[in-house]
């Protein structure tokens, strides 16, 4: 390996996790103003113009707050708890496509950090590790809103874990590879696929809003019945990992939701950009589509949250094994079908 | 006979317990319903006051803080008859009247005049009976939009007659536009 694909991907990837900071730091005013908004208020708007350094003033607020500590025979494990939902929360960028191939210097650069061939399974395994986070976090801080919490996170992450990967299966079965990089490139123009395969997306849709524990799913930290759940004993930074890593979790399924079902990159007129433009322009066009696309799942989430009250916990065990599963079931075979309509054809003698 | 058909206001609805349809249990289309009118709100006018820089409008009856009111020559107009501390219903009006002699004829109109005037701004509801009650035009509630300043000490809600009686130049203002006019 030559000295040139080190720097190449090290740029790349301090890159990438600066926008994956900056994404995730941002979104917590987004939210806060997505919220005013829908309430017909007008939200944080003194730190800055507009409020656009209220992220840097809550920082910096979490940052000079007391480091508590309960009274915990599992000190380590309670430090362990928010690195661990951080870090896997940063981890699953490093295989997103964030674009084509940049034409720069005569060579080819791509836009990812490393193109592995289960690029998929590696998101799917990365983000259920991400509840360890919060199970660990919850069992440390020795107090049973914690635990309770922590307890509901895990069932509901290992419930639509079973019906996440069931209609990735359907989405798998019509593109044939693992790689998200020709997922995406799989998706040309408008050939979405979230036009060939729409109950499959619509579950992972369900399911992702699962994984990343927002609203209507958030019965791990519901304020109105556990206090804060699984980080009611968290202070200071701790707490702010803890947040941190929820919304990176959001901009980043965000982005697997654009790269799987709605093209990644890809826009309608991008070959002729590369011929009348060149590679590069098509290219920045392309980055400046897919982010359009991650803003529009992340305000998705938002406004979704302040629509839908919170699930009942029998009525999310209820959604997740008896509707989601079965349905993905019915999806996979629907696409078998089709996918195998001649051979079927033949061998009925139609 | 209908519920809706007894109901005074009209907006009584029958409830029934009937089982929903496989369409409303899997709640898509409500949830979708729900989704267009909270984006409405998105593009509704937002009701939010900036405060320091903008303030609500006071409402054209708004009662502020007391003063007690000086006539033409700069007289105080209170006679101390206690018909205002009468009238309070939070009792928060107390005084004491004294004698008015020769030569504080210039101060008082009257013969009898309150040496004590206190309101108790914690008590005080701002309902404006005083104001009804007062014989002599003597009380009033002002428009001002000050409001009482918050204290340490219970005491210092106990306004006085150094905080309630009008200003002597502002009685002589009023007194030169009164005769301008």
């Amino acid at each position: 390996m030559d000295s040139t694909i080190i720097i190449e991907k090290s740029v790349i990837i301090l890159v990438v996790f600066a926008i994956t900071m900056v994404m995730a730091m941002y979104s917590t005013l987004a939210e806060r103003k997505v919220a005013a908004w829908l309430q017909d208020r007008i939200g944080p708007n003194r730190a800055g113009k507009g409020g656009i350094l209220q992220p840097l003033a809550d920082g910096l607020k979490l940052f000079s707050k007391e480091e508590f500590e309960p009274d915990t025979k599992n000190r380590f494990l309670f430090f362990v708890g928010p690195a661990i939902a951080m870090s896997t929360a940063l981890m699953t960028s490093a295989v997103i496509p964030w674009g084509d191939k940049f034409h720069l210097f005569g060579r080819d650069i791509i836009l990812q950090a490393t193109d592995i061939d289960v690029a998929l399974l590696y998101v799917i395994g990365v983000m259920s590790v991400g509840v360890y986070g919060i199970m660990i976090g919850g069992w440390a801080s020795n107090n049973k809103f914690s635990l309770m919490g922590a307890v509901r996170a895990a069932s509901q992450m290992i419930s639509y874990e079973v019906a996440m990967g069931l209609s990735i299966i359907a989405l798998l079965m019509m593109t044939g590879t693992l790689s998200l990089r020709e997922i995406a490139a799989q998706q040309p123009g408008m050939h979405w696929n979230v036009f060939y395969q729409p109950l499959s997306f619509f579950i992972f849709l369900i399911c992702a809003f699962a994984e990343t524990n927002r609203t209507p799913f958030d019965l791990a930290e519901c304020e109105s019945e556990l206090i804060g759940g699984y980080h009611t004993e968290y202070s200071s930074m701790k707490m702010g990992f803890y947040l941190f890593a929820e919304y990176a979790n959001m901009f980043i399924s965000s982005t697997i939701i654009a790269v799987l079902f709605f093209g990644a990159y890809n826009y309608p007129g991008m070959e002729y950009a590369v011929e009348h433009w060149g590679v590069n322009i098509a290219n920045v066009i392309g980055i400046a589509v897919l982010f359009a696309k991650i803003c529009f799942f992340i305000f998705f989430y938002m406004w979704v949250r302040w629509t839908i009250p919170r699930f009942r916990y029998d009525q999310l065990m209820h959604l997740g094994w008896r509707v989601l599963i079965p349905l993905s079931i019915v999806n996979i075979i629907i696409t078998g079908i089709v996918i195998l309509r001649d051979q079927i054809a033949i061998y009925f003698g139609f | 006979m209908s519920i809706e058909a007894i109901s005074l206001s009209g907006r009584k609805k029958q409830v029934s317990n009937k089982e929903m349809s496989f369409l409303e249990r899997m709640y898509i289309v409500a949830i979708v319903k729900g989704l267009m009118i909270t984006i409405k709100h998105l593009f509704t006018r937002k009701v939010t006051i900036q405060y320091p820089e903008q303030v609500r409008e006071m409402s054209p009856v708004y009662r502020g803080q007391h003063m007690l009111k000086r006539d033409e020559q700069g007289r105080e107009n209170c006679t101390a008859c206690g018909l205002c501390a009468l009238s309070c219903p939070a009792e928060a009006i107390t005084m004491k009247a004294a004698e008015r002699t020769k030569e504080e004829k210039h101060l008082y109109r009257e013969e009898k005049y309150a040496s004590i005037y206190e309101i108790n701004m914690l008590r005080c509801i701002f309902c404006g009976l005083c104001e009804e009650a007062c014989p002599k035009d003597a009380i009033y509630l002002t428009t001002s939009k000050v409001l009482v300043p918050s204290s340490y000490e219970r005491e210092d809600f106990i306004f006085g007659k150094d905080k309630l009686v009008m200003p002597l130049d502002i009685a002589m203002k009023n007194a030169q536009l009164k005769n301008a006019n």
